[in-house]
């Protein structure tokens, strides 16, 4: 398989962001050309971005992929706001791969790292600002008017002196032709009416009717419905195979090796199915066939015993620990983890001498066409890629080897005809790239008034950098930042800390996953807090608040959630609250969890009060809509999932094993944003760090377990109910 | 060769009576609205309707609904006017959108059968299909909120009988 190709997405953040404006970016990474990897911010290229149709259609070009977070809605809002075409004309397309259309602050076309809104908040405005300014001149000219007395409304420029009006439609064909200014001014943001407006989504009337178009509704003519036999242990060779049953399947047309595993190759998705049920193979299952995360638990708690390498460290915590009145020492495990997207992983492909034509739901276009052109031995340029509308993301579909994609395009080569690779539910629950299972060490030092002086956090989990050509570039001193991301840039004022990292190599294949890093250290950090406010006896909000004083734009978060949630008033019986607060993808985010027990075991979650801090807000219906999400999808994480090996074989296979919240468990959620002039930051995945920490941390107040060990089971809590 | 009733209009189809109906749909008839998921019933992506009633199509072969009327979300309305698209467009209720048709179809049955449903109705009706989004406080919202437009509908179409959506319906 071709290298995998990307750094660490914080790497190029914060490469970005000591660049200054966050624009340039310049990377080392084989396979891809300067011209691919280098932003092209300037000069603006309005019509790159933006159709104007004769019937006054305006076809907004989204250089990002919509996988729910609403970006289809968002980025046409932020380049609407200056173009001011008539929104009702407004029509969104994603976009092809070209440098045009890299993110500004990546250098690359990908969707990832909740940075949409972020990174687009200055160009997406200034694309519509360039794109008014030439229809404007184009208008001016043609009346001999000068600009500066033209204004624009709903798509047409006006001419109030002499009461004339065109279209947009109709000035478009000279506009292109006027060189894009330099530097247009922005509008202040008092003059907003698009931003800042909860606005309908573009893509739900499509999602209502059946005909949002999804990679796996794909059809291109003459195309073959494939499903590989792959290895049952991750890192498995095919050693033989026989397909004689196989191909007495009707509907079957051949099956071939390809290089992970087995191609069967039918007419239509269900032979292929029946075809791969009768295919026998053979398997050399290699140095993974003895993994087992039974095993794995008790070496990660083993290794966390022992400092790794230096992620962070302030003051001197080994003296602090020392000297203090009281230690306090706890571990926490979280699992592997896949990403369950609802649509399971697809990919089409027309394979032809001299070109290569994909339609997937994808967010790393840029990545997938180098690996796609690799793979077929093309030119990056003759290889297109249609992005669809992807049935779920949360970063599975951003896989730096591009391993669905690479894989349909091997499938092609064999096959000789266009193809659309399928995954079963079970390919795809079985197909690695999870993400890593993680055990964090803690002790803390109180002091004699019960504050935390010492805080010492050992994490252990694998890299998802590691093993790939960019480690050396994203691993700094034995750290790779994602796997510290949450710990190591603690907003807590505690005055001496330590973080460290074992990087343990397994050959599970990683990725992130929604909120990546931040998925185990949100869990543990906040969890472990609640056990040091609990020991030091402080109520953990207002350790948190005493803690955050220096943290303005948290403390407001958290006294917004917890006001909201009316901390300190008295509960129904049985009925236990908790509180968490977590900083990622440069959002505050503050929970407070409303959770019981019942006699069995079981948890009832029953309300959930969410406080946000993103900066300015561009759709905040969207918003919201992203928090309820993020904290459903970090309920599942925390009452229900895990990935687990035995005998290297993943143990999970579909949604019997595999469970999701459901409709009667979801519970009640209040979502509130704190107004923000500030830049907007992440919304994508900042509300799913604090959701499994805040349901502990309740079902500690109500029940005095303590939970450290996720998914929550039943079996955990004993007896532990109390049915309200 | 087996026949049925697709959204209102006669269909026929050669393929292995034990093929899933979701296979059919989607690649015989070209129908892609209705999704697969897990292919065991488990996540309610594929639902459809049998003869009136919520079924998962992954699960039940061809040979089960020879000579039945089906419907599909492409045959809920031909304009986005049934109540529960109003109401899930009013509300934004869908992400990635993916498990959407199927959430649609099963809430269409639900309210066919208890107009003005509580949350408890809504969470037994509606538990056999996983949003991963994670949507469901809009969907519980959006199909209250479908109740009340049909209800209103339902009030409307009585002081004037014609209307398009009962003419659109009365032609299927």
């Amino acid at each position: 398989m071709s290298a995998p190709a990307m750094v660490d997405r914080r790497t190029f953040l914060k490469t970005a962001t000591t660049a200054g404006g966050g624009l340039i970016v310049a990377l080392y990474a084989p396979g891809f050309s300067a011209q691919e990897q280098t932003p092209k911010p300037d000069p603006i290229r309005p019509f790159a971005y933006i159709k104007i149709a004769s019937d006054e259609t305006v076809t907004i070009v989204a250089n990002h992929s919509e996988m729910g977070q609403g970006v289809y809605t968002s980025l046409p809002m932020l380049l609407n706001e200056e173009l001011e075409a008539d929104w009702s004309k407004i029509r969104v397309e994603s976009a092809p791969v070209d440098a045009v259309y890299n993110h500004p602050m990546f250098g690359l076309q990908m969707t990832g790292g909740s940075t949409t809104t972020a990174a687009e908040w200055d160009h997406y405005r200034k694309l519509g600002a360039a794109g008014r300014t030439v229809l404007v001149e184009a208008a001016a000219q043609q009346w001999k008017v000068p600009a500066s007395s033209c204004r624009v409304e709903k798509g047409m420029v006006i001419h109030a002196a002499t009461s004339r009006k065109a279209s947009y439609g109709s000035l478009v064909e000279v506009a292109s032709t006027i060189p894009v200014p330099g530097d247009v001014p922005l509008k202040q943001p008092k003059d907003f009416t698009l931003i800042g407006k909860s606005t309908r989504r573009l893509d739900t009337p499509t999602k209502t009717n059946g005909t949002a178009q999804f990679g796996i509704d794909v059809v291109i003519p003459g195309m073959m419905t494939v499903l590989i036999a792959r290895s049952p242990v991750f890192g498995g060779k095919l050693a033989s195979f026989d397909a004689s049953e196989t191909l007495q399947v009707p509907g079957v047309k051949a099956a071939v090796q390809v290089p992970s595993g087995v191609a069967v190759i039918a007419e239509r998705f269900w032979p292929a199915k029946l075809g791969r049920e009768k295919l026998k193979t053979k398997w050399d299952e290699g140095e993974n066939a003895n993994l087992s995360t039974t095993k794995m638990l008790s070496d990660f708690s083993a290794q966390s015993s022992a400092p790794g390498s230096l992620a962070k460290k302030v003051g001197d915590p080994q003296a602090a620990l020392a000297s203090a009145t009281r230690k306090i020492t706890a571990e926490y495990d979280v699992p592997y983890l896949a990403h369950a997207m609802m649509e399971p992983l697809n990919c089409v492909v027309d394979l032809r001498d001299d070109s290569c034509e994909i339609w997937t739901g994808t967010q790393f276009e840029t990545v997938d066409r180098a690996n796609a052109a690799k793979t077929a031995g093309l030119a990056p340029e003759k290889v297109k890629i249609h992005t669809t509308l992807l049935g779920g993301g949360f970063g599975r579909r951003a896989n730096p080897s591009s391993d669905f994609i690479v894989e349909a395009v091997q499938v092609a080569k064999a096959a000789k005809v266009p193809v659309k690779v399928m995954w079963t539910r079970e390919d795809d629950m079985q197909g690695g790239w999870y993400r890593p299972m993680w055990h964090d060490r803690f002790v803390a030092g109180l002091d004699a008034d019960g504050n935390p002086v010492a805080w010492t956090h050992t994490i252990v989990g694998q890299s998802i950098m590691a093993g790939t050509p960019f480690e050396a570039f994203a691993v700094k001193d034995g750290v790779d930042s994602a796997s510290v991301e949450g710990a190591a840039d603690l907003l807590y004022g505690i005055p001496n800390l330590q973080v460290d990292l074992h990087s343990p190599r397994i050959g599970v294949p990683v990725q992130w996953w929604r909120s990546v890093g931040h998925s185990h250290t949100g869990f543990s950090v906040e969890a472990f807090f609640d056990e040091v406010a609990h020991a030091g006896g402080k109520d953990p909000y207002r350790l948190r608040q005493a803690l955050l004083a220096k943290q303005p734009r948290m403390l407001a978060v958290l006294n917004l959630a917890a006001q909201k949630a009316g901390w300190g008033k008295p509960l129904p019986k049985g009925v236990g609250r908790g509180i968490a607060t977590h900083f990622s993808f440069d959002s505050y985010v503050a929970q407070v969890i409303e959770a019981s027990v019942e006699k069995n075991g079981n948890v009832r979650v029953h309300r959930v009060v969410c406080a946000l801090d993103c900066g300015r807000v561009v759709n905040p219906d969207t918003v919201k809509a992203q928090m309820e999400g993020g904290i459903n999808f970090g309920l599942t994480a925390a009452l229900k999932t895990e990935i687990t090996l035995e005998n290297g074989r993943v143990q999970q296979t579909n949604f019997n094993d595999y469970p999701m919240l459901r409709m009667f468990e979801a519970p009640s959620i209040e979502v509130f944003i704190v107004p923000s002039e500030e830049k907007p930051t992440g919304v994508g995945e900042p509300s799913v760090p604090p959701v499994a920490p805040a349901l502990v941390n309740a079902i500690f107040a109500v029940t005095g377990k303590r939970l450290r060990r996720l998914p929550i089971r039943a079996s955990d809590l004993p007896g532990a109910g109390v049915n309200p | 060769m087996i026949s049925f009733h697709l959204n209102g209009k006669p269909v026929q189809v050669e393929v292995d009576p034990a093929t899933p109906l979701l296979w059919v749909l989607r690649e015989s008839l070209g129908l892609t609205g209705t999704k697969y998921g897990c292919g065991m019933a488990l996540c309610g992506a594929c639902t459809v309707h049998l003869e009136g009633e919520a079924i998962r199509s992954c699960v039940a072969p061809l040979s089960r609904v020879e000579g039945k009327q089906v419907k599909t979300i492409e045959g809920l309305s031909d304009d986005l006017s049934h109540p529960l698209q109003k109401a899930w467009i009013e509300l934004d209720v869908p992400q990635c959108g993916y498990c959407q048709s199927g959430q649609i179809m099963s809430a269409a049955i639900l309210l066919s059968k208890i107009p003005k449903p509580t949350d408890t109705d809504i969470d037994e009706a509606m538990s056999g299909n996983i949003c991963r989004c994670g949507t469901y406080p809009r969907i519980r919202r959006a199909i209250h909120r479908a109740a009340e437009l049909a209800k209103d509908k339902a009030a409307a179409d009585r002081e004037s009988p014609v209307n398009e959506y009962s003419a659109a319906e009365a032609g299927r």
